[in-house]
């Protein structure tokens, strides 16, 4: 199962100058089993900072967050994460790297090895199985990263812009190939994403936030069947109606809730 | 590969540079100073290194250095790298070891000298405790920042994947990140440590050793003799340099190939 639910979730953080700055304002969200999410905002929205509350690297300060009706409190086999910056391991072979996670669990080498080769074969670098991050491009190191990410067999993959620092057709590529993924392993997906393209492309539901402190401004369903093409009619409209929304005074605003202590 | 070329032509300049101050020295030794003791062309110097591998002591100063320098060195990577850990991983213990180390490192390791002979005696340890003074802060020093400067993302992408306790994340993560500096902090201390020798064998810890025969034959005015040993010990010297460049980077470092170049 992969049921998240976020209930009136609150993040600050206290700035140099003794003020304190809501990044989230009493956000709560529900996430089905399976769900394709987008989450959708410009720059310093809060996105990244309600992603990492979800992968238990950052503790909320009010609210809480369940997944099948347990508290995340920390890091967690279940909750898996391709970060935005290349996270792979420089040190490992991309073998080994998708095989980490495996190994701190303590299986036998055989069998997380034949395991890992599984994942690679899933996004298509087995050919690469030997070889070292430095000696991939861009693209190859985020499908590794998902990848070593899958391997643990999360029942929800946290995505925080994996495909931003790539060229635009490698990125469509790479989009591509996450929704055959998805349709293959079945995990509830969160994507945090600026791209209104990219969220039009992916999602079952877009879910907009304003710029700080980050709130939930509109949730937009897609019922689009998949592939979808980027250049027909519907989706035109659809990256419009989504293109409007974010933009209307009530999605831009910047109400900074900063206040002395 | 044309840079390769590149360097392979170069070479040649290199030898020729050494062929030219060769001979450049023989003509100002044999033919305007005329005085060996002031200084022995290189002809004098190959004759007594014949002369010296024929009736000295060569292999057995080599060995009784190799066990000086080699005591000074392990004991300095022994002790050096978990203090650096220690220091890189706790902002706690750095702020405690922290003056303590800022304050002993400016010492110079030959004004340890009479501590090492009240301490050690006359024995190869002695020898071994300067070695190992000028080589320890190397160690600590670069194994501090190395560990100081793995790059977050590492750590919480290994968090993410079930390698949350400290000492896994000191050893799946932290150490191999590190290695390069800790690397290059031990090739700083082999050089170091290497020139402490002379000094560490001079005040007669042992009946052989490079630097204590070095001593030895000043003390009989042969200076070609003494020109031998300096020779030996700067070639000893580049040999260690040697293996750290073309061994142990290319062994252990090889994932960082492509990331510098």
């Amino acid at each position: 199962m992969g049921d998240l639910v976020i209930h009136d979730l609150n993040q600050s953080f206290s700035r140099d100058d003794g003020t304190i700055l809501a990044a989230i304002d009493n956000l709560s969200l529900t996430v089905s089993d399976k769900e394709f999410v987008c989450i959708l905002g410009s720059s310093g929205c809060g996105k990244t900072t309600l992603l990492r509350m979800i992968a238990g690297l950052d503790t909320a300060t009010g609210g809480e967050i369940l997944l099948d009706n347990e508290r995340i409190t920390g890091p967690d086999a279940k909750i898996g994460i391709v970060f935005q910056e290349y996270s792979l391991f420089p040190w490992r072979s991309v073998l080994d790297n998708v095989a980490f996670g495996l190994e701190m669990r303590g299986m036998e080498r055989d069998e997380r090895y034949r395991l890992a080769e599984q994942y690679l074969d899933l996004v298509g670098l087995t050919l690469f199985a030997k070889s070292y991050p430095s000696e991939l491009s861009g693209g190859m190191r985020q499908r590794v990263a998902v990848a070593r990410a899958l391997a643990l067999d999360p029942v929800v993959l946290l995505m925080d812009e994996p495909f931003g620092a790539l060229d635009a057709q490698t990125r469509n590529m790479l989009q591509h190939e996450l929704l055959n993924i998805w349709g293959k392993t079945k995990k509830t997906i969160i994507f945090v994403t600026h791209s209104v393209d990219e969220a039009v492309y992916l999602a079952d539901r877009i879910i907009v936030l304003t710029p700080r402190p980050g709130r939930i401004c509109e949730i937009f369903s897609i019922d689009q069947p998949r592939p979808r093409d980027r250049t027909s009619v519907e989706f035109a409209k659809v990256r419009r109606l989504v293109l409007d929304l974010i933009n209307q005074p009530k999605c831009t605003l910047q109400n900074e809730l900063s206040s002395k202590v | 590969m044309g840079n390769h070329e590149l360097n392979h032509k170069n070479r040649w300049l290199g030898v020729f540079a050494i062929l030219l101050g060769l001979i450049v020295w023989e003509i100002i030794a044999a033919l305007i100073i005329r005085y060996p003791f002031i200084m022995p062309s290189p002809t004098d110097v190959f004759s007594a290194f014949l002369d010296l591998l024929r009736n000295g002591t060569l292999f057995l100063d080599f060995q009784a250095s190799l066990v000086h320098f080699g005591l000074g060195l392990g004991a300095a990577l022994i002790i050096g790298i978990p203090i650096g850990i220690g220091m890189g991983w706790s902002r706690k213990f750095d702020a405690f070891l922290d003056p303590v180390i800022e304050i002993l490192r400016p010492i110079p390791p030959l004004a340890w000298i009479p501590f090492a002979i009240i301490w050690f005696g006359l024995t190869m340890y002695s020898a071994g405790f300067v070695i190992f003074i000028g080589s320890v802060f190397p160690v600590i020093i670069n194994t501090y920042s190395g560990f100081r400067s793995v790059p977050r993302i590492f750590v919480e992408a290994g968090k993410m994947l079930g390698c949350t306790k400290n000492w896994d994340l000191i050893r799946y993560i932290a150490f191999p990140s590190a290695l390069p500096s800790i690397a290059a902090g031990i090739r700083i201390a082999t050089g170091v440590g290497w020139m402490c020798l002379v000094a560490a064998e001079l005040f007669g810890v042992s009946n052989y050793g490079l630097g204590k025969n070095l001593w030895q034959y000043y003390n009989l005015h042969r200076m070609d003799c003494v020109v031998v040993y300096m020779l030996l010990l700067g070639l000893i010297g580049l040999f260690f340099d040697m293996i750290f460049r073309y061994y142990i980077d290319r062994q252990f470092l090889k994932w960082r190939t492509g990331e510098v170049a």
